[in-house]
């Protein structure tokens, strides 16, 4: 059959791509500190002390005040920048719009830096609202991707209808244009959730004495008795981004069938 | 081929008033000082080539396109500041624009949503206009799963149960295969009789502007080119360029020896011959200037055929034969002329197609004839 | 005649509209990086600036040995990671574009952008993991009998940096490669062949220069951010493996040396967007056309 050593390249490719995903549950269920083969047998144990780790149930509240955050703010922004760009032709379009997209590009250690100094000159204290700042910078990129997807998909001529049919530019917005971007919202506020939920860099140059989660997994790293709760954590993350991402998908995917576009592709 | 006109009580009085409108775009212009009435209840049609400007002028009729300059006024009310929510006209858009995410129902009652009327005298409504477009019982349908004819009767109930005084179409037919827009055409035109709702439709089809409309605006260039009933337009174009632009128009070169009541004219082909000033509709002017007939005002005489009582008859050589079942179309060319000219006769029995190559002769008409003294091109 | 003001004009809205967004992007991104380009060319004070200009920094920056090794080590690795990456994922991309059924390829491109957006922290502690003293690939190995004793040649060096970032850029690599060549008309390879040429040179000289502009844009998504990284070089990278980043969080956290760490972010961006406008202008013939 043709294509048969495609396949198998991209089966192996697959496997290179969960390789390190799918031994997060094997040592997070293993009753050794060890992580290394033979496994030792079955426990719950790292669970359990997950539930007693107070300074991790902290960061993992300061993480979820900065995801919602975030995800509200970067989809408020996207929804913006993905009606201006699909709608209007304006001078300095394209020179903005690489300007706001340039998180995509730029290392995040730049951004974080950067920040950080004027933030110190400016005299202000670190904590979860600096994080907010940086993460929506980053997660906005994404969400005008999704956004413009959703927003492209919107014949002009629907909302020229309703304005013909007596309805103002306002509840226009409010009775066709939602509904129809509706799903690609939702997508993006579970990928900007997604995004700050799981940044590092700029959470550890801006959250000060407020450690979100990967702060505090981070420094774990350095206790080798710790990793086993590690893993269970891992495990617990990934069936969470996984849950969202799916649902993500499964909006973005509605919402271009409903507004009768065709399906061009993933996330980016 | 046309209707009967509407009541002349009706036609009297401009619902539309265009004066000197413009519309551009940085240099561009894309309409250029157009003045027009449109009247009550007729069925005007915009007609022209793409980027004429035909679309342009409806959307600014409609309020998406603010005029750059001049005044329109519908009902005798300035529209300048009135935005396209607030003025008594309703679109059928090309696409059809049916909210993809509401029933046919909910489509077609899309505008009764600031109604104060009562719920049930909105479903009332609602079930009218799906009848009335023949589409009795798809309420709860969902709007996506409409095929194109289907949209294209939403999108008609959805303008017209809000009553406008002009409904504005643009290019609605375009996207229907050739049954589904044949039969569409007589539905609108009957539509338009029964509701009496002046209809304004931007078409490039001149057939369907031909078939439905009571008066056509042929548009080139951002500018109207002639505004007349479609028989004028097809027998008395005022330009070759509107003449080539509906139908089939024959040239042949001419001088013009002298004008008055009765124009002389020497035509090539044809000879020199007299005709009624009315055959001139631009400005009739001696030199040199071209005569176009439509390709069914010649006749092929065949063997034995009398002479015609009235015109007369020219020779020619049948150059290439196109065979269309009920029709036949003969290049033919004339003694005298370098071009063929293009002759459309309906095959009947015991009249064979003529063979390529054959001798023939051509009866013809004065009458039949236009004159052009416009500037070669 | 009348005259609409420009807030209310076509342009106007649509500015109007982006300005909340672009307002955003100016004031936390644009103005700060500003503010690292001026502090780059001040005097340093502990944990403050001291408002005076020197070209101190940069001269610092070019004649500290550290300085231009660890910048020249983050070019190498990120270079070798971008390509690494980049050849690797073209197949998957071609696979997935030219293989996959049409209604399938949504799941493809779902399966392999997933493992992206799963903790990065955690996935790059996992090859740590894997590829320990002590980890999964060496106790495996021992265990079946394969070696004797663990090897050590696969952690803390340029090798585990490579690997663990080829890793996280994959669906970054593979996304615009797999657009470059869902856009590609399918009749043009059948004239290709049509013209005499086999498949294989088809593919070089038909579907390969099509599919460039993609490639490049994968290149540029890669190297860039990779060359930045920090997190990876810190876990898995061991003193061999450390780059540019690495010295910067150093410089500002741990110093306090906000002029020098400007300094060397703003060269860093320098020599990076460099290789990146370099590489672009060799391969501007694929990139024109036809948007």
């Amino acid at each position: 059959m043709r294509g048969r050593g495609f396949q198998i390249y991209a089966i192996c490719y697959l496997i290179f791509l969960y390789a390190p995903i799918a031994l997060l549950p094997i040592f997070a269920f293993n009753n050794s500190t060890v992580i290394s083969f033979p496994l030792s047998g079955f426990t719950t144990q790292w669970f359990s002390q997950l539930w007693t780790d107070t300074s991790l149930l902290l960061a993992v509240k300061h993480s979820l005040i900065v995801a919602v955050s975030v995800s509200i703010l970067a989809t408020c922004f996207g929804v913006f920048a993905a009606r201006a760009t699909t709608r209007y032709a304006f001078p300095m379009k394209q020179g903005l719009m690489g300007m706001i997209m340039l998180p995509l590009v730029l290392p995040d250690i730049i951004i974080a830096v950067s920040l950080l100094v004027v933030l110190m000159q400016m005299g202000a204290s670190l904590s979860i609202l600096t994080v907010i700042l940086g993460h929506t910078l980053i997660a906005t990129p994404f969400t005008i991707a999704i956004l413009n997807s959703a927003f492209q998909s919107l014949d002009k001529s629907l909302e020229e209808a309703a304005i013909d049919l007596g309805e103002t530019p306002a509840s226009t917005f409010r009775l066709i244009i939602l509904p129809l971007v509706m799903p690609g919202i939702i997508s993006s506020l579970l990928i900007a959730f997604s995004i700050s939920l799981d940044e590092y860099i700029i959470a550890a140059f801006l959250s000060g004495t407020e450690a979100t989660l990967p702060v505090y997994i981070f420094a774990q790293f350095r206790f080798p008795n710790k990793v086993p709760v590690i893993m269970a954590l891992g495990t617990i993350l990934v069936c969470l981004s996984i849950t969202l991402l799916t649902i993500a998908e499964y909006f973005r995917r509605r919402g271009i069938a409903k507004a009768g576009g065709k399906d061009t592709g993933g996330f980016l | 081929m046309t209707s009967s006109p509407a009541p002349a009580a009706r036609l009297a009085r401009p619902l539309i008033e265009l004066r000197e409108v413009e519309k551009y775009y940085g240099d561009y212009y894309a309409l250029r000082k157009i003045t027009t009435d449109i009247r009550e209840g007729e069925f005007f049609s915009l007609l022209g080539p793409s980027g004429c400007g035909k679309t342009t002028l409806l959307r600014c009729i409609a309020g998406f396109e603010e005029i750059s300059g001049g005044h329109l006024s519908i009902d005798g009310k300035d529209m300048e500041d009135v935005p396209a929510n607030k003025r008594p006209t309703n679109m059928v858009f090309q696409s059809y624009a049916i909210f993809p995410h509401l029933t046919v129902e909910e489509n077609v009652g899309f505008g009764l949503r600031r109604d104060p009327s009562s719920k049930e005298d909105k479903a009332r409504r609602v079930a009218e206009a799906l009848e009335m477009v023949g589409l009795k019982g798809f309420g709860k349908r969902a709007a996506h799963a409409l095929s194109g004819g289907q949209r294209q009767r939403v999108a008609l109930a959805r303008a017209l149960i809000l009553k406008p005084r002009v409904l504005l179409l643009d290019e609605p037919l375009s996207a229907l295969d050739k049954k589904m827009r044949e039969q569409m055409q007589s539905e609108l035109r009957k539509l338009q009789r029964q509701v009496g709702i002046t209809f304004i439709l931007v078409t490039h089809d001149q057939e369907e502007a031909l078939i439905m409309s009571d008066r056509i605006a042929v548009m080139f260039e951002g500018e109207i080119a002639q505004l007349d009933s479609p028989e004028r337009l097809y027998r008395r174009p005022i330009s070759r360029k509107v003449a080539e632009f509906i139908g089939i128009m024959n040239f042949l070169p001419a001088r013009v020896l002298s004008t008055g009541p009765q124009i002389a004219l020497d035509v090539a082909g044809l000879g020199q011959i007299a005709i009624d000033a009315e055959q001139c509709p631009g400005t009739p002017r001696t030199g040199d200037a071209s005569v176009g007939f439509r390709p069914e005002t010649m006749t092929v005489l065949y063997e034995g055929d009398p002479e015609p009582s009235r015109g007369k008859v020219a020779q020619g050589t049948v150059e290439e034969v196109v065979y269309f079942g009920d029709m036949s179309y003969y290049e033919v060319r004339l003694e005298g002329v370098e071009k063929p000219v293009q002759i459309s006769m309906r095959n009947v029995v015991g009249r064979p197609v003529l063979l390529r190559g054959s001798r023939t002769r051509i009866a013809w008409e004065a009458g039949a004839l236009v004159l052009f003294c416009e500037p070669k091109a | 005649m009348k005259r609409r003001s420009f807030l209310r004009s076509e342009a106007g809205h649509g500015l109007l509209m982006l300005s909340p967004t672009a307002l955003y992007a100016t004031i936390v991104m644009a103005a700060p990086l500003v503010a690292v380009f001026v502090f780059s060319f001040m005097t340093p004070g502990y944990l403050k600036v001291v408002w005076t200009f020197t070209l101190n920094n940069y001269a610092k920056v070019f004649s500290s040995p550290i300085y231009t090794a660890l910048l020249g080590r983050s070019l190498l690795t990120s270079g070798v990671v971008t390509a690494v990456t980049v050849l690797t994922a073209f197949p998957i991309a071609y696979f997935i574009s030219f293989y996959v059924s049409p209604a399938r390829k949504s799941l493809w491109l779902f399966l392999i952008t997933i493992p992206f957006w799963t903790s990065y922290l955690i996935r790059v502690f996992l090859w740590k993991v894997i590829l320990g003293y002590n980890g999964v690939i060496n106790s495996a190995f021992l265990g079946l009998g394969i070696i004797h004793e663990p090897m050590t040649f696969l952690l803390y060096n340029m090798n585990s940096v490579v690997i663990t970032l080829a890793h996280s850029y994959a669906p970054f690599a593979i996304l615009p490669i797999f657009v470059a060549l869902e856009k590609i008309d399918r009749s043009l390879l059948e004239a290709g062949q049509d013209l005499g040429e086999s498949r294989f040179m088809t593919f070089i000289r038909v579907t390969l220069p099509l599919a460039m502009s993609g490639v490049v844009a994968s290149v540029l998504i890669v190297f860039i951010p990779t060359a930045g990284d920090y997190v990876t070089p810190t876990l898995v990278g061991g003193a061999n493996g450390q780059m540019i980043a690495n010295v910067i969080q150093l410089q500002y956290f741990k110093l306090g040396d906000y002029p020098m760490g400007s300094a060397v972010s703003i060269t860093a961006m320098a020599v990076v967007t460099a290789v990146a406008l370099i590489f672009v202008f060799l391969n501007r013939r694929f990139l024109r056309g036809p948007k």
